[in-house]
Order: C-alpha cells, then sequence, then structure tokens
C-alpha cells in the first residue's frame, strides 16, 4: 500500500515539528502543510523576552528555514486558512477554495489570547501577545517617551512583558484577579519570590483586584484602567494576558469531539481516527496529572509531533513526556519540570531570597514537579528523575547537603530506586 | 566563516560553513541538519542542542561556563567529558574544521 497523504492545518511549532519528524522517520508519502502564518515567523518564546527588548533578532523567530520544507519535500501553502473539513470525503477545504485530499489530517492550530470581558477591551492601545505582528506593534509603542503600561493578568506571558518593558524605563502596573501571580501554574513559594523580584524592580503588582472597565481619550486611544472599588489607573498602553482559547473551530466542521480543546487519546487521535490533533489545541490523558488537559509549551508541542509522526508511520508511541516550560523575568532564570498542580507537600532547598533555589512538590510522598531558579542542574535532573521510576522523598531533599547532582545519573528506560 | 561537520548516529556526516556571528547550533538549523532540537532556542535552558565534540578534535573551544554545565546535566544522552552545547559555542575562524557527534536523542 502506498504511504498516505498527510494534510497539517497549522504551520507553528507542532505542526512544523509534525512535518518535520515524519520525513524524520523516513516517512515517503506526500506532506501537505497549511498555515495562515508562515513557519518564519512561528517561533514564539522571544516575542515577549529578547525580541520585545530589541535584542533577539527576528531570525530567531524562524522554526525552520525556507529551504527546510523544499528539501524535505513538504508542500507548504502559507498565507492560506483552512476553513472546514469533511471527514467522509477526507478533504479539507481552505479559504482560497482550493480542497487538499488526505488519508490522515493533522490538526495543529494552536491558541489565540482570551479578550478581557469588560467594557472598552477593544480600544487603541488594548493589545493581546501571540504573534510576530502583535510583538512588532507592542515593540513600536515601547519605543521612545516612557509609558505607562497595564499588564491585566499575572501570568507567564503578562509578567514577562512586565520584567520587559520595566527594563526598558517604562512605568508598569501588572493587575490580577486572583490572590497570587501564576496561581494556576507555581507553587506559592515561587510566585511570591517571582512577584517580590516584579517589585523590587519598581512594578506595581496588584493582586486579588478585578479590572471592570478600559477608558478611552476622545481618539479612542487606552487612558484608564478602571478597577473593583472605582480606583483608575492612568494607562497609556495596555497589554491583556489573561489566558488562552485553543482554536477548535475546524475540529468543530469535522463533528470532532471538543471541549476546552480538541479532545485526543494517548496516541494524539481525535474521535476520527485519521485525525490527530497536537500541541496547544488539543487536549490529551496525561499519566502524570491523572486526567486531561491541554499544554502550552514549545517541549508540549515539539514532543507531541514526535508522537503523531510514529502513529501516522504506524509505529507504538504514547505521549508520556515530563511537561516543561521556562521563564526569565529580570535575572530570574525560572525552570519548570513536571505538574505542581495536586501537590500536598512542598520542600525548598536553596536561597530563595538570592534567588538561587528548587522547589519540589511531593503528591503522598511521591515527586510530582521541581521549579528551579538560578539551578539549571536541578531543572535537568528532575527532568529525567519525573521520567524515571527513581523515587526522591522529602526527607531526602531536607537532608543536611542534599544535592541532586550527586544522585547517581538515571534515564527513562534504568527502573532503579535511588535511596541514601 | 568557518567549515562544520556533524556525524549523525548512524555515521552519515554533513559539512556546512558556518558564518559569525552565528553558534554550532543555529549552524545546524540554518542548514537544515536533523539532529539539534534545541528547544529553548539558545538561551542554554534546554539541553537539547547537546553534542560530542570529536575526541581526536584538536579545535579549541571557548570554556565552559557554569550555566553550560549544569544544563548537561539534563542531557536525554549521557553526558561525558566531550560534552557541550552547541547553542553555547560561536563560531569564529578558530572553530574551522570541527567535527561533532550528535546524540541518539535530544529529548
Ligand atoms: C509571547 C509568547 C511567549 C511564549 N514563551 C514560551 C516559553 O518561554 N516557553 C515555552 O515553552 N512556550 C512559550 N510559549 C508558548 C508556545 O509558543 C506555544 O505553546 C506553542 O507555540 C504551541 O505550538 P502550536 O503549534 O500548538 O501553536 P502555534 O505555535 O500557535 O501554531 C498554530 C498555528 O496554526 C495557525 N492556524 C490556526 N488555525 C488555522 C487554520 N484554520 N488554517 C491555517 N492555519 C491555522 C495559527 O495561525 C498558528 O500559526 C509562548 C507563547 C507566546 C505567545
Ligand atoms: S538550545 Fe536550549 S540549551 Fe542550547
Amino acid at each position: 500500500m502506498a504511504a498516505p497523504a498527510v494534510v497539517v492545518v497549522g504551520a507553528g511549532q507542532a505542526g512544523v515539528e509534525t512535518a518535520a519528524a515524519l520525513r524524520g522517520r523516513g516517512f515517503t508519502g506526500r506532506i501537505t502543510l497549511i498555515g495562515d502564518e508562515p513557519p518564519w515567523a512561528g517561533y514564539r518564546p522571544p516575542l515577549s523576552k529578547g525580541y520585545l527588548a530589541g535584542a533577539a533578532p527576528a531570525e530567531d523567530m524562524a522554526l525552520r528555514p525556507a529551504s527546510f520544507f523544499a528539501e524535505r519535500d513538504i508542500e507548504i501553502r502559507v498565507g492560506d486558512r483552512a476553513t472546514s473539513v469533511d471527514p467522509e470525503r477526507r478533504t479539507v477545504t481552505l479559504r482560497s477554495g482550493l480542497r487538499v485530499p488526505y488519508d490522515r489530517l493533522v490538526l495543529a492550530t494552536g491558541s489565540r489570547p482570551r479578550q478581557l470581558p469588560v467594557p472598552g477591551a477593544s480600544l487603541g492601545g488594548v493589545l493581546t501577545l501571540r504573534s510576530r505582528a502583535d510583538a512588532d506593534e507592542l515593540r513600536a509603542r515601547l519605543s521612545d517617551p516612557p509609558r505607562r503600561l497595564v499588564v491585566v493578568g499575572a501570568g507567564f506571558i503578562g509578567l514577562e512583558v512586565a520584567a520587559t518593558a520595566r527594563g526598558l524605563g517604562h512605568e508598569v502596573t501588572v493587575v490580577d484577579v486572583q490572590r497570587r501571580a501564576l496561581a494556576r501554574a507555581l507553587t506559592p513559594v515561587l510566585s511570591s519570590r517571582v512577584v517580590a523580584e516584579h517589585r523590587a524592580h519598581g512594578v506595581r503588582v496588584l493582586l486579588g483586584r478585578e479590572v471592570t472597565a478600559l477608558h478611552g481619550d476622545t481618539e479612542g486611544q487606552v487612558q484608564i484602567m478602571e478597577l473593583d472599588g472605582g480606583e483608575r489607573i492612568a494607562a497609556d498602553l495596555a497589554v491583556i494576558g489573561v489566558g488562552v482559547l485553543p482554536h477548535t473551530d475546524l475540529a468543530l466542521t469535522a463533528d470532532l469531539m471538543v471541549g476546552d480543546g480538541i479532545v485526543v487519546d494517548e496516541r494524539l487521535r481525535t474521535s476520527d481516527p485519521d485525525i490527530y490533533a497536537l500541541g496547544d489545541c488539543a487536549r490529551f490523558p496525561s499519566p502524570r496529572a491523572g486526567r486531561h488537559l491541554r499544554i502550552e509549551s514549545v517541549q508540549n508541542a515539539s514532543d507531541q509531533a514526535k508522537c503523531v509522526a510514529a502513529g501516522i508511520c504506524d509505529e507504538p508511541f504514547a505521549y508520556t513526556s515530563v511537561p516543561w516550560f521556562w521563564s526569565e523575568q529580570y535575572g530570574l532564570r525560572m525552570q519548570l519540570a513536571g505538574l505542581t498542580a495536586g501537590h500536598d507537600e512542598v520542600v525548598t532547598s536553596g536561597d530563595v531570597e538570592g534567588g538561587r533555589f528548587s522547589v519540589f512538590s511531593f503528591r503522598a510522598g511521591r515527586l510530582i514537579g521541581v521549579e528551579s531558579v538560578n539551578r539549571p542542574a536541578d531543572h535537568g535532573i528532575s527532568r529525567r528523575l519525573l521520567a524515571s521510576d527513581t523515587t526522591l522523598t522529602p526527607d531526602e531533599v531536607r537532608a543536611p547537603g542534599f544535592d541532586l547532582k550527586k544522585l547517581p545519573r538515571t534515564s527513562p528506560t534504568e527502573r532503579v530506586a535511588v535511596r541514601t | 566563516m568557518a567549515k562544520i561537520t556533524y556525524q549523525h548516529p548512524n555515521g552519515t556526516v554533513t559539512v556546512v560553513d558556518v558564518e559569525a556571528p552565528n553558534t554550532v547550533m543555529r549552524g545546524a538549523k540554518l542548514n537544515n541538519v536533523d539532529g539539534i532540537e534545541a528547544q529553548c532556542g539558545g538561551s542554554a535552558q534546554c539541553g537539547t542542542c547537546h553534542v560530542y565534540v570529536d575526541e581526536a578534535s584538536t579545535v579549541v573551544l571557548p570554556e565552559m561556563d557554569p550555566v553550560e554545565d549544569d544544563v548537561l546535566y539534563g542531557t536525554a544522552c549521557e553526558r561525558t567529558e566531550h560534552s557541550r552545547l552547541s547553542c553555547q559555542l560561536p563560531v569564529t575562524e578558530a572553530l574551522d574544521g570541527l567535527l561533532v557527534h550528535l546524540p541518539e536523542a535530544q529529548s
């Protein structure tokens, strides 16, 4: 039988890596990659960090150079958008009217920023950050005179933008309705340390406060942010970082199962076995979390791409990677391994004040996640520990002289228990 | 400019010319050399740009800084005394003729 024809929708991290991983496995069938954004503008991490600060060059945003696709015989259509899928006829229809047949379809459609549901959210100068174009606009508005920037949402993107803008000399206020920053992603130890760092750098961080409206000037540009209780804060610019919504519209046209993301199984197949979904848009069963979840990270998109490619090549593969993520704010290099939600015990090792420490999270005595600040070795070793069956107990972390570097090296395939 | 050779685990080699101010990691990316993932884009966070410098190499590499040393604890394949992060190796004339071996896996 001839190799199946694969159509990948979305030329971002997940889509490009899927096409690359297929060719990497020696897949010889036809691959068509459809994207409304070109892959040479698709690597996003620098957009809130170095690129926004003007330090990282635009070339750093390329997922792959243009030559990659021709060299690997990947047909690429950028600037077009898939508008519907017909699973009976197995075709994808594009905005241009083109119909592309597939044997296997891969949905790598990513996500978009959530809008703030308050009056004034569509005023000029109220921005979200997802694409290179968004970053260019924000960068242009942050060039030259000092601005009063308000950031709504103390998540990774909001806080990275705040740190970058503060570094450029702007006056920055961050507001979040949650009582602590990054409440979903981080343990309280790290979230309060991050907030302390922002405050030490002169950022005003208001937690447990709700933005009720944005008000504009006569030209429709944002001027005031209003909070619960009526407080008004002057703003020349507002960045909304209140989370993302997965792109599921296309999946709905194919009647796929959807619920906060396109629902997939452990091999990343949707409710139609010929259609896969991955990356920001996919909701997968996580053996680590014991439930379905969506993860928005480069690691997740890249590693899931390998799983989808293996699936299309009929090779067994289930998605069990250890999630990891990084963020950089001021001099703090934060790295997260595993998932900390649902922890019942945390043990901190190192110097929290000095900004060199790790926070180990346990559930029922079992290590589930590690947050490291300026401790890259702890992060790397933790990723391997979490991938193996090796145990690390809270008492081991608490023991005087504890040093992860002293543990014998483990790999995911070695099933050994390390005990001192 | 420097000529850099990347040797894949199956023995095949790719030789490319890399210009300053790129790194050995970026040289691979720009030339579509497989086997280097570089998930963090070169910011010394991920360890997925790990390479083994050829044992017989006489090319003098920059000293390893403590961050690179720490990140190398997290590589998917075993770290050896020849391990480096390719994103922390800036290309200069001095790197001309460098041979690096790519690991079996990066993540
Ligand atoms: C500012 C910013 C900073 C970040 N920093 C980090 C970080 O430091 N570390 C980290 O791990 N992660 C970071 N992330 C998250 C990471 O970038 C995402 O998780 C990752 O890009 C997800 O990949 P994806 O392919 O699922 O989605 P995307 O990369 O968004 O790609 C999806 C693509 O599909 C396109 N598309 C959607 N629908 C259609 C359609 N119908 N037809 C055609 N094309 C379509 C979209 O336009 C987009 O180009 C950051 C994200 C942002 C926005
Ligand atoms: S690219 Fe991530 S450590 Fe080199």
